[in-house]
C-alpha cells in the first residue's frame, strides 16, 4: 500500500504539505534533529576509526622516536603547510555556505560549495604531487622502500632500525590515504549538494542538509589538523 | 481495509476471525523484500540470514565435537582441518550470528514498535546495513568454499599475517563489512531512541529492552571501528609484507591484541546486553509483576557498556602485558560483576511472590538467569590474575564464554523469538514442543559445557586436535550433550516454519503484556500503529489480577 495514505493522519497531512518529509517522521523539526544527531553519531564512529590508527602511531613514535623523526624529515613540510592552509580555507567557505543556506541565498550557496570543492581538489592535487615524489625517492613501503642515501650514514652511525623508518611510512600512507578517501567522498557529496541547490531542489533552502554536510567536511579538516603536526612536524634527533 | 482502534480491550483476543487486514507481510515479490525499507521486513531478512550462519557454525561445532569423541585425531584428516573447523565455528557464530542476532532481528523489528514510531530514523541506511552484512557473509561463504582459514576467530598476529597460508585477507574484509553493518544498526538505534519516541514516552518509560539496545548501540558505534582498523592493518601487513604487527619485521604483536580486544571484549556486551533486554521483558510479563528496580536495570546496562570498554586487558594477562596493567585490568574486570549482579538480583526479585507461568519464553528466561550467573561467576575466576595463569587457553575458558554466549545470548534470543513470534508472524507456536525445546536446550547445554569446566581445570588446552586419553570420558559426555543441544535447537526451526502454514490467527496480545508493541495488531500494519500512541503510564504496569483469562491460545488454539 502507498506509504502516504497509510497510518497516521497527522503524518499524511504533513507529508502532503511538505514533500521532503520522510514518512517515518512526524514533522520537519524531528527530521532535522535526527539528521544532525545522526551525523554527530557517525562522526563519533569516525573518531574511533582514526583513533585506532593514531594510537598505533603514538605507540610506535614513543618506542622509536629517532627513526620516526628521521623518516619524517623526508616529507615536504611546506607542501603539508600549504595543504593545511588550503583545507582551513575550505572550512571557511563551507561555514559561509552553511550561513548562505540559512539566509536562503541560493546563488551564493552554490558558489561557496563549488569553492569548497575546488579547495578540496587542490588538496588532493598537492597530495598527488607528494605521493609521486615519494615514489621517485623510493619511500613507498611494500613497493620500493629504501632508506634515502643521505640518511644511510646517520642510520648506521647511530644504530637506528631502518624497519621502523619504513613503519613511519606505512602509517603515513595508511592515514593520509584514508583521509584522502574521506575527502573524495566529501567532494562528491558537496557536488551533489551544489547541484541540488542549483536546481532549487531543497524545499526549505537546504539549511539542514548543508549543515549536516558541513559537519562532515569540518571533521575531515580536523583530522588533517591532527595529521599535519603528527606526521610533518616531528623534530629532534 | 478494516481498522480497529487499538487499545488494550480490543486486543484481548476474543474477536471472531477478521476479514483481511493490511499487514507489513502483504507484498511477496522478490523486489518487495530486497528493496524494502520497512524495519520489520529488514528484521525478517536478518532473521533468515543469521539462521543460515547459525547452521553453518553449528555444523562446524558438530564436526569438532565428533572429532573430540576419541583422544586420537581420526575424523578430520589433519590438525589443520581441525584448525579451520574451529575458526569457521568462531567466525560464523560471533561475527555473523551472535553480534547481529538479537539487535538486527528482534531489535530491528521491535525498537520502533516499542517506542511508538513508524520506522527507524534512517530506513535506507537500515537496508544498507543488511546489504553490508550480506556482502561480508558472501565473502565468508566464499572463504569456506575455497579452503577456509585457520587463525582462530581472533586473527592473532604474527600467525595471521606471516605464517598462515589461508584466506586471511578476504576474512579481514568479511569482518570489516559485517562490522559496518552493525555500526549502521547501532547508529540508527541511537538516533531513533533520541528523536522518535511517541508522546509521553519519556526516557524512564522506555522498556528495558530499549535501554539494553541503546547501550549495545553505543558499543557498536564506538568499538567496531577499531576492529575495522585492526583487520585492515592485518590486510596491509599481509599484502605489503611490512611489519606492523610482526616482530620479525619490527612490529609489535601485542598491539594487535590490544586493538582487537578493545572491540572484541565490548563485543561480548554487544552479544549479551540485548539478551538482558529480552529477559527484562519476559520476566515481568510471566510473573505478572512490575519489574523490580527499573532504574537500576536501566543504568546497569549503560554501566556495562562503559565498563566493557576498560577491561580488554584481561585477555592479555599471559601475553607479556605489564604486570601493573594486569593488576588494573583484573580489578576493573571484577567491577563488571556489579551491574551484572544488579540485573540478576532484580530479575529474581521481580519473580519473588509473582504469579509465575512457565510458558516457553519464561522457561528460556529462567534458563538464561541460571546459566548467565554461572558464566559470570566463572568470569570472575578468570579475571583473577593468578587463577588465569593456570586456566588461560584451557577448556575452562571455552566453557566460561559458552555459558555467557550460548547460555546467555542464545537462550535469550530463543526466548525472545518465542515471545514475539505471534507479533512477528501472527502465528502461535505449539506450546508443548516449545517447552520441550527449552528443556532440551537447557539440559543439552549443561551436559555439553559443564564437563568442559572440569576438563579445563584439569589442564586440557583448547584448540587441540588430540588430547590425553584420561580426558576421554568427559569429552564423550560433552559430545553426547551436544547432540541433545542440537535436538533442542532443531525443534524450534521445524515448528516455527510449520506454524507458518496456516493464515495468521494470533491475537494482538497473547501474553497480556504491557508494551506498546502489543497494542497493535499481530502482525502489525506497515506503519505499525493506526494512531500515534500516547504513553501515560510507567512500563511493566502488571498486576496479578490481570492473570485472569491469560491464555496465549484462547479460542485460537482450536484451529
Amino acid at each position: 500500500m502507498d506509504t502516504a495514505t497509510m497510518g497516521h493522519t497527522d503524518a499524511a497531512a504533513g507529508s502532503a504539505l511538505i514533500p521532503l518529509l520522510s514518512h517515518q517522521f512526524d514533522d520537519v523539526e524531528q527530521q532535522s534533529y535526527s539528521s544532525i544527531l545522526g551525523m554527530w553519531i557517525f562522526l563519533a564512529t569516525e573518531v574511533m576509526f582514526f583513533g585506532g590508527l593514531l594510537t598505533s602511531f603514538g605507540i610506535y613514535r614513543y618506542l622509536h622516536p629517532h627513526e620516526f623523526a628521521l623518516a619524517s624529515h623526508n616529507l615536504y613540510m611546506w607542501w603539508g603547510f600549504v595543504n593545511t592552509i588550503v583545507l582551513l580555507t575550505s572550512s571557511l567557505t563551507m561555514a559561509l555556505a552553511v550561513r548562505a543556506s540559512q539566509l536562503g541565498r541560493r546563488t551564493e550557496l552554490v558558489r561557496l560549495l563549488l569553492a569548497t570543492m575546488v579547495l578540496g581538489t587542490c588538496f588532493l592535487g598537492v597530495k598527488a604531487i607528494e605521493y609521486t615524489t615519494d615514489y621517485h625517492e623510493h619511500l613507498i613501503p611494500g613497493l620500493n622502500f629504501e632508506v634515502p642515501e643521505h640518511q644511510l650514514g646517520e642510520v648506521v652511525e647511530r644504530g637506528l632500525d631502518p624497519r621502523m623508518m619504513q613503519m613511519f611510512f606505512v602509517l603515513y600512507f595508511f592515514m593520509t590515504m584514508l583521509h584522502a578517501i574521506h575527502l573524495i567522498i566529501g567532494i562528491g557529496m558537496l557536488g551533489v549538494m551544489a547541484y541540488l541547490a542549483h536546481i532549487n531542489w531543497f524545499s526549505g533552502g537546504g539549511a539542514v542538509q548543508i549543515e549536516v554536510g558541513g559537519l562532515y567536511w569540518h571533521f575531515i579538516d580536523i583530522v588533517w589538523v591532527f595529521l599535519f603536526p603528527l606526521l610533518y612536524l616531528i623534530s629532534g634527533k | 481495509m478494516s481498522t480497529t482502534v487499538l487499545d488494550q480491550t480490543a486486543a484481548a483476543g476474543h474477536k471472531p476471525p477478521k476479514p483481511h487486514r493490511e499487514t507489513y507481510l502483504d507484498a511477496w515479490t522478490v523486489k518487495s523484500w530486497l528493496l524494502t525499507t520497512d524495519h520489520k521486513r529488514i528484521g525478517i531478512l536478518y532473521l533468515i540470514s543469521i539462521t543460515v550462519f547459525f547452521l553453518i557454525g553449528g555444523v562446524a561445532a558438530t564436526t569438532m565435537r565428533l572429532e573430540l569423541m576419541t583422544p586420537k585425531g581420526d575424523l578430520l584428516s589433519s590438525p589443520d582441518a581441525y584448525n579451520r573447523m574451529f575458526t569457521l565455528h568462531g567466525v560464523a557464530m560471533i561475527f555473523f550470528f551472535l553480534v547481529p542476532s538479537i539487535p538486527a532481528t528482534l531489535g530491528n523489528f521491535l525498537l520502533p514498535l516499542m517506542i511508538g514510531a513508524r520506522d527507524l530514523a534512517f530506513p535506507i541506511i537500515n537496508l544498507m546495513s543488511w546489504y553490508m552484512y550480506m556482502i561480508g557473509g558472501s565473502i565468508a561463504i566464499a572463504i569456506i568454499l575455497f579452503g577456509g582459514i585457520d587463525t582462530g576467530w581472533t586473527f592473532y598476529t604474527p600467525f595471521s599475517t606471516m605464517f598462515s597460508n589461508t584466506l586471511v585477507v578476504p576474512a579481514a574484509f568479511a569482518v570489516f563489512f559485517a562490522g559496518f553493518s552493525s555500526i549502521f544498526t547501532g547508529f540508527n538505534f541511537i538516533v531513533t531512541v533520541h528523536t522518535m519516541r511517541a508522546p509521553g514516552m519519556t526516557w524512564f518509560r522506555l522498556p528495558l529492552f530499549i535501554w539494553a539496545h541503546y547501550a549495545t548501540s553505543l558499543i557498536m558505534i564506538l568499538g567496531t571501528p577499531v576492529l575495522a582498523i585492526a583487520v585492515m592493518l592485518i590486510a596491509v601487513e599481509r599484502l605489503l609484507r611490512v611489519g606492523i604487527f610482526d616482530p620479525a619485521l619490527g612490529g609489535d604483536p601485542i598491539l594487535f591484541q590490544h586493538l582487537f580486544w578493545f572491540y572484541s571484549h565490548p563485543a561480548v556486551y554487544i552479544m549479551v546486553l540485548p539478551g538482558m533486554g529480552v529477559i527484562s521483558e519476559i520476566v515481568p510479563c510471566f510473573s505478572r509483576r512490575p519489574i523490580f528496580g527499573y532504574r537500576f536495570i536501566a543504568y546497569s546496562s549503560i554501566a556495562l557498556a562503559i565498563l566493557g570498554f576498560i577491561v580488554w586487558g584481561h585477555h592479555l594477562f599471559v601475553s607479556g602485558q605489564s604486570m601493573y596493567a594486569g593488576l588494573v585490568f583484573s580489578f576493573l574486570s571484577f567491577l563488571v560483576a556489579v551491574p551484572s549482579a544488579i540485573k540478576v538480583f532484580n530479575w529474581t526479585a521481580t519473580m519473588h511472590k509473582g504469579a509465575i507461568r512457565f510458558d516457553t519464553p519464561m522457561l528460556y528466561a529462567i534458563g538464561f538467569i541460571g546459566l548467565f550467573t554461572v558464566g559470570g561467576l566463572t568470569g570472575i575466576m578468570l579475571s583473577t590474575l593468578a587463577v588465569d595463569v593456570h586456566l588461560h587457553d584451557t577448556y575452562f575458558v571455552v566453557a566460561h564464554f559458552h555459558y555467557v554466549m550460548v547460555g546467555g545470548a542464545v537462550l535469550a534470543y530463543l526466548g525472545g523469538l518465542h515471545f514475539w513470534w505471534p507479533k512477528i508472524t501472527g502465528r502461535m507456536y505449539p506450546e508443548m514442543f516449545g517447552k520441550l525445546s527449552a528443556l532440551a536446550v537447557f539440559i543439552g547445554f549443561n551436559f555439553t559445557f559443564f564437563p568442559q569446566f572440569i576438563l579445563g581445570y584439569l589442564g586440557m588446552p583448547r584448540r587441540y586436535f588430540e588430547y590425553a586419553p584420561e580426558f576421554q570420558v568427559l569429552n564423550v559426555m560433552s559430545t553426547a550433550g551436544a547432540s541433545v543441544l542440537a535436538f533442542g535447537y532443531g525443534l524450534p526451526l521445524i515448528y516455527f516454519l510449520w506454524s507458518l502454514r496456516k493464515p495468521p490467527s494470533a491475537p494482538a496480545n497473547p501474553w497480556q503484556a504491557t508494551g506498546l508493541e502489543w497494542q497493535t495488531e499481530s502482525p502489525p500494519p506497515t506503519h505499525n500503529f493506526e494512531f500515534t500512541p500516547k504513553v501515560e503510564k510507567a512500563p511493566y504496569s502488571y498486576s496479578p489480577v490481570a492473570v485472569e483469562g491469560f491464555d496465549g491460545y484462547g479460542d485460537h488454539g482450536s484451529h
